[in-house]
């Protein structure tokens, strides 16, 4: 138990306290139950917060007041959602598959909750540290394309479908470029384990890895549905896509686990690109906390600056762009762990420029090459309007 | 060194149990709420007639889809299926040196060759 109990502060504290009264294995269960217990809530406090953050800012960038009417400064708006949404009617539409019906939000709240688990939050505090959590994660996140295509399916509603399966066309094919982007970390830290890409970063990592940086935001955003990918639930053309049909608190879970969703993403950006809970002064779940709402912050931002694209855009850019971008940032990962594998700061400080250079000059020469090819069939009345940038 | 790697799995195995948990009993809730009389719960017809901007939905409920799906559905699986090749290559890619390097550099040129092929074939165009 010992090196187990070192590495894990957070789970030795409890595990040493219930231990005192209980036989070892209670006492296992015992700590495992209260830290997953405090996980649990805290993924739901920090969704709230996320929640009430997002409408005010929204409501900012839109030059209006958003919620301010429920308790100081209508901070308990996402408690009054939550409460309201609880008692709403709950409808099953005809011909619909009941079984699949109901277990589709609860398959799509699975996989936001288990990527927690291998999170890092702070220093020697977090659940578990496989040694594959990298691809724990990947496969895990990509539990929720099932749950999606099951929602769509069993609403035998046409809206319902069209948003599954473009759902799903738009997570495979942005899954890839997230996938490879994560192989230029793997190569400079040498370890899948988070908290090893924690403590292995001598610099934050996007700086050493800006292109692949760049490749897993915009494919994490896609992975989240958010805008400018959020065309799985347009609105406009769709209703409201795969949960066309969803009422009451099956709609309140689809809601929570993708609000859930951009938590993970963001303490996931923040563990690998961003160092994690590594900082001066300030204890280190302080600094995990503030790195990850600037991440937030970064992600609403983005929602309130930049309209939603096409299909045809979206998947061109996953295959067209992003693609072969990452594999640009890992042959130049390798060549440059090749070189140096044991670097030193001055090589360090090398790498950064060379990868920034790499990164200015594939973004050029792709988008100056690619720019004419990611424009299809664009309405004539629209071609003159447009400005030189890629899609 | 055997029992940390089950610890940590035990531990991974209760949170996932619990992440099942937690929405089930949410639906639950909900559920039982109705039979409180805290949520309504009066179906109708009209009201569990499926959504379609108030028209009848002509045809068949599950409507026929575009065969471009199933194109990148295969895409994906060759690409993805290289991730798993390039994880522990990455991983080991110190001790492993030049030769893996130049290994994989011919193992990606293959499948380079391979997104080109279908990028010419207009395979990645939503047509």
């Amino acid at each position: 138990m010992e090196s187990f109990l070192e590495r894990n502060s957070f789970f030795s504290h409890l595990y040493r306290f219930f231990d005192a009264a209980t036989p070892s294995w209670l006492a296992y269960l015992l700590a495992a139950s209260v830290i997953v217990f405090v996980l649990v809530n805290g993924l739901m406090l920090f969704t709230m917060a996320l929640i009430y953050m997002e409408r005010r800012l929204i409501g900012r960038f839109q030059v209006r007041l958003g919620p301010n009417r429920v308790g100081p400064f209508g901070l308990l708006q996402p408690v009054a959602d939550a409460i309201k949404i609880l008692f709403k009617e709950d409808l099953v539409p005809v011909g619909a598959d009941r079984i699949t019906f109901n277990l589709a939000p609860v398959l799509f709240i699975f996989p936001v909750f288990l990527s927690l688990a291998v999170v890092p939050f702070g220093e020697r505090y977090f659940l578990a540290d496989l040694n594959v959590a990298v691809l724990f994660i990947m496969g895990v996140s990509g539990l929720s394309t099932i749950a999606i295509l099951m929602a769509g399916w069993s609403s035998a509603n046409r809206y319902a479908m069209f948003g599954a399966v473009r759902a799903v066309a738009q997570l495979i094919s942005y899954e890839v470029p997230m996938v490879l982007s994560l192989v230029g970390v793997l190569l400079l830290v040498g370890s899948m384990s988070m908290v090893t890409i924690v403590e292995g970063q001598r610099l934050p990592l996007i700086l050493l890895q800006p292109l692949g940086f760049l490749v897993f935001f915009m494919a994490a955003l896609a992975e989240l549905n958010r805008t400018p990918f959020d065309l799985v639930e347009a609105e406009s053309e769709l209703v409201a896509g795969y949960h066309t049909e969803y009422s009451g608190m099956k709609f309140g879970m689809f809601m929570l686990a993708e609000f859930a969703a951009s938590v993970v993403s963001s303490a996931i950006i923040v563990t690998v690109f961003f160092k994690g809970w590594e900082g001066p002064l300030l204890p280190s779940h302080l600094w995990f906390v503030i790195k990850l709402f600037v991440v937030l912050f970064v992600l609403i931002w983005i929602r309130a600056t930049l309209p939603r694209l096409r299909i045809d855009q979206i998947m061109a850019f996953a295959w067209k762009v992003l693609f072969p971008l990452s594999l640009v940032n890992i042959a130049a990962t390798a060549v440059e762990v090749l070189l140096w594998p044991q670097p030193t700061t001055a090589q360090i400080w090398a790498m950064v420029g060379i990868n920034w250079g790499v990164t200015f000059v594939s973004l050029a020469l792709w988008s100056w090459l690619m720019g004419p090819t990611l424009r299809p069939n664009m309405p004539q009345l629209l071609r003159g309007a447009t400005t030189g940038k890629a899609a | 060194m055997l029992d940390d790697y089950f610890r940590q799995y035990g531990l991974v195995l209760i949170f996932s149990i619990v992440a099942l948990v937690v929405p089930a009993g949410m639906l639950l809730l909900s559920w039982a709420a109705q039979y409180i009389g805290a949520r309504p719960s009066k179906p109708s017809m009209v009201k569990s007639q499926i959504y379609e901007c108030g028209m009848e939905t002509i045809g068949g409920r599950w409507a026929r889809f575009n065969i471009r799906y199933y194109l990148f559905a295969i895409l994906f699986l060759v690409f993805d299926v290289e991730a798993v090749f390039l994880y522990p290559w990455a991983i080991h890619f110190r001790q492993l040196g030049l030769f893996a390097l130049v290994e994989m550099a011919v193992f990606i040129a293959i499948l380079t060759l391979g997104w080109v092929y279908a990028w010419r074939k207009r395979a990645l165009d939503w047509r």
